[in-house]
Parts: structure tokens; sequence; C-alpha cells
């Protein structure tokens, strides 16, 4: 589980995150959803370390990440896998290497136990026989998939994923959904979502913490954010038309 | 007040890079591939630069010469001492600053802006290190034996040109080349290259890890490399002259 306790955040005047406090829970696909500029992207990068908090806590099983030092830091992060919202694959390194370099640097496995770990990572996500092309000759989703592999290659425990679905049709943003849904449950993994999307709150939302303002606005199951009265979130879930039809049609 | 702080986060970005490697083998498999790429790879425009500039120092210095006075054999001497001493370590640093450093920064500038340095450190590895060390081993390791091919290259271009145009016979120029021959000149030459090997290697990372933005602040990033790594050269060549040879 990661216990996000009153964390805080500026850059200069500027007040992104507010003694933001929230739960993640394992074996969850935990949702952060919000508008753009709300602080979601801040309050992941502090999660996981990119960017420090200026105050607060931020705990992955009862272990303070916040008030560690950088090789303590290192072993929790060999415990996390992340998807970037632009995949981030090495693009001077194959899809195999891409998998392999986690396990090249920080375990002492051989060369045949590394393929045997990228080719097994490659058949979960549907890509077998990929192993030798280089990103730029991945479509979008295959990037992601990639990406869903690489991060899973470690056995992480916990997965954070921007915006998973940012770029990709609607059939292959189900298909990552699906995807980053089924590794959690397998794996039992705390999963955290960034996302904008709607249909990844219906298709995999176990916790969804709304985030407004840098606070965290209102937390619950994807089956209370349906009936919820709060206004700012029902301008978010309901700001197309798509979403308001449904709405009528459901009620 | 800016350039203060750029330093304080220069020097700070060294530290990390001389930290602790996590995985020797990673490193050392990096560092050949960098040998190749910013080593090897520069082989090519360094051996076409010595051979005409050596051959422009000797025609020129053959076409000053009007007093009867001065030996032929100055052709040579003047253009082995004006390769080993300033050409070939300076000019071709500065030339490799703008090849070498400008593919630094934008090879790292692009990873920082597509979050591949990110994925690194999420990963738990230390991008700084990871990214830069090698390149500053396999610059400081490969640059001397650049500066070694360019200067047996310009004195050959300096060679065939005078000696072609019957300014100065065979025997005059390679006497010319023996005289006065002081082997500290080669030690200066080589101490100046691994500096600037540093300092193009180093400079550039900076430029580069420091991104922000997209495409067009990975350019600005370039571009600021070459500039920065030259201006340092140019001022870690003076300090370095009056050290060595004063």
């Amino acid at each position: 589980m990661i216990e996000v306790k009153n964390i805080n955040k500026s850059f200069g005047e500027n007040h992104v995150l507010h003694d933001f406090s929230a739960q993640f829970e394992a074996g969850k696909v935990n949702l952060i959803i919000g508008q753009s500029g709300q602080g979601k992207s801040v309050l992941t990068k502090c999660i996981v370390g990119l960017m420090e908090v200026d105050s607060g806590s931020v705990l992955y099983d009862d272990r303070d990440f916040s008030k560690m030092n950088r090789k303590e830091r290192k072993e929790i992060r060999t415990e996390i896998g992340m998807l970037f919202q632009g995949s981030a694959l090495f693009d001077s390194m194959t899809v195999e290497e891409n998998i392999m370099f986690p396990l090249k640097m920080f375990t002492k496995m051989s060369k045949k136990e590394m393929l045997d770990r990228a080719n097994s990572c490659l058949e979960r996500v549907d890509l077998s026989g990929r192993n030798k092309l280089l990103p730029a000759e991945l479509s979008g989703g295959m990037m992601k998939r990639v990406a869903i592999a690489r991060a899973i290659s470690m056995n992480p425990k916990y997965l954070f994923c921007d915006e998973p679905n940012s770029g990709l049709d609607p059939s292959t943003s189900l298909l990552i959904d699906s995807l980053i849904q089924e590794i959690t449950y397998e794996y039992n993994m705390t999963t955290v979502v960034i996302t904008h999307d709607m249909n990844s709150v219906i298709e995999i939302g176990d916790h969804i913490v709304f985030i407004y303002n840098g606070r965290n606005w209102w937390q619950g199951t994807k089956e209370e954010i349906i009936k919820t009265e709060n206004q700012e979130i029902i301008d978010f879930v309901y700001a197309s038309k798509f979403m308001k039809t449904l709405k009528g049609k459901l009620a | 007040m800016s350039y203060i702080t750029s330093i304080g986060k220069y020097v700070g970005m060294m530290r990390e890079v001389f930290s602790k490697p996590e995985r020797f083998k990673v490193y050392y498999t990096r560092t050949i591939a960098e040998i190749n790429s910013i080593g090897i790879n520069s082989a090519g425009i360094v051996a076409i630069l010595s051979v005409f500039m050596g051959a422009v120092i000797a025609l020129q210095t053959a076409s000053n010469m009007d007093s009867p006075l001065l030996p032929k054999y100055t052709i040579g001497y003047i253009t082995r001492s004006s390769t080993i001493l300033e050409f070939s370590p300076t000019i071709i640093s500065l030339i490799l600053a703008g090849k070498v450093g400008s593919n630094i920064a934008s090879e790292i500038g692009t990873m920082k802006v597509t979050e591949q340095i990110d994925a690194l450190e999420i990963m738990g590895v230390n991008s700084l290190s990871f990214l830069v060390l090698p390149k500053i081993i396999a610059a400081v390791f490969f640059f001397p034996f650049l500066i070694i091919f360019s200067m047996g290259l310009s004195i050959l271009g300096g060679y065939y040109s005078v000696t072609s145009a019957g300014l100065a016979s065979h025997e005059e120029f390679v006497f010319g080349l023996r005289a006065f021959f002081k082997s500290s000149d080669i030690v200066y030459a080589l101490v100046k290259t691994c500096v600037f090997a540093f300092i193009i290697v180093s400079v550039s990372s900076y430029f580069g890890y420091y991104t922000k933005g997209g495409a067009l602040d990975v350019g600005t990033s370039s571009t600021q490399a070459v500039v920065w790594s030259s201006i340092v050269i140019l001022m870690a060549n003076f300090v370095l002259t009056q050290l060595i040879l004063m």
C-alpha cells in the first residue's frame, strides 16, 4: 500500500499541492483523475521521488520514502515500475534490450535467464517475436505495451501509469486498460493510474481520487462517482456530450 | 548571479557523475560504445581537416619567407611547432566541440524531454553517472589518439604541399621537423587535449541534461553547448599555456 500524508508542494508563489493525503491499496487499480493543471503529474512525481515534497510524507508499505537517503530510495525504486505518457523507451535499444535493461542493472541473472524473462514479459503483453524491433518501428499502442513489459520485468510491487491512454484509439486504450488491470490482479501490485479518460474510470477504476486545486477533493469507487452530487466532479465527468447522454440513459 | 548558479549546478552535476557506478560491466560496455561513437566516428573529419590545415600552414609559412637568410628548413620547423602546440590540440578540439558537443547535448536533451532520463531515475539508476561518465572516460582516453593522428596527418599534408610545389626539398623539410624538438611539447599538447576532452563532454552534457521543454529547447541546448564548450576551451587553453609553457 502507498500512503500519502499531508503533502505540500509549491513552485515559488504557485502552491500546487495543499495538504494532499490519500491511500492507494495493494491489488487494486487506483485512479487519480482531475482536470489539467490541478496537480496530478506533480503529485505523481512527488510520490515516486522525481520531485521533493516541501512537507508531508510518502509511505511505501509503512516505509517513509520522503525521509530516505539516496541508497534507501534506490532499493525502493527497484520495486517500482512506471509507464510514462510517451512510453519513454530507450530509443537506442531494441525492444528486448529495453526490457532486459533493469535486469542487467540490478540482478545477477545470466543472459539466458534475462532473455527468458524478456520473452515471458513480451508474451504477457502479446508482443512475442518483436524482440529485435527498435522503438521507432513500433506503433503507439505497441510502445505502451513494451513499456508495460519493461515495467513488470522486475516483478514490481508498485506500478505507476501516467496517462496510459493518451494518443491511443479507443480500442487500443481498452486493451491497455485491461492489461493494466490484469497485471495488477495477477501480481497483486499497488497500481496508481493518472488519467483524464472517463472510459478508464468506468472500466478499471477500483478506487478513484479526484484532485481539484491541488487537494484530494473526493475519493470513492466508480459506482459512487457516477452517483455523486459534487458539482466539481459532475463538471469534470460529464463535460462531454457522450457522458451527458450516458448519464441520461443511466438515469 | 545566474552564472554563479550555473557553475554551482555544474559542480553538483559532476559530483553525481563521479559517484560509484551501479554495474561496472554495463559501464564498460557503454564506454566501448562511446569510444566508437564520439571517438572513432570523428576520425574522418579530423583527418580531412588536419591534412588541409597542415598543407595551408606550410604553404603560408613558405610564402612569407622573403628573406634569403632564413633557411628552408624553417618551413618544416614552423609547421611542426604550429601543429603540435596549437593546431592539433586546440583547433581540432574546437572542431570536436562542434561535432561531439552538439551530438551529446542533443542526445541527452532529447532523452530528457522524452522522459527517458526520468525512466532511468525511477528504475533507481543514477542517470548522470550512467549517461555522462562513459562519455567522459571515452573522450579523455580516445581524444589524445585522435590528436596524435591529427598531428601526423597535418605534418604529412604540409610536407606534400611544400615538396610538390618545390618550395623546399625532402631533406630540408625533414631536417626542420627534427630541429630543436622538445618532447615536452607533445606532453603539453596531450595534457591540453585531455582537459579539452573533459570540457567538451561535461559542458555539453550539462546543457543537455538541464534541457526543459521540447524540440526547440533541445536545439537551443545544443547551440549553447557548442558555444560554451568553445569559450571554456579557449579560456583553459590560455591558463594551461601560462601554467605549462611559461
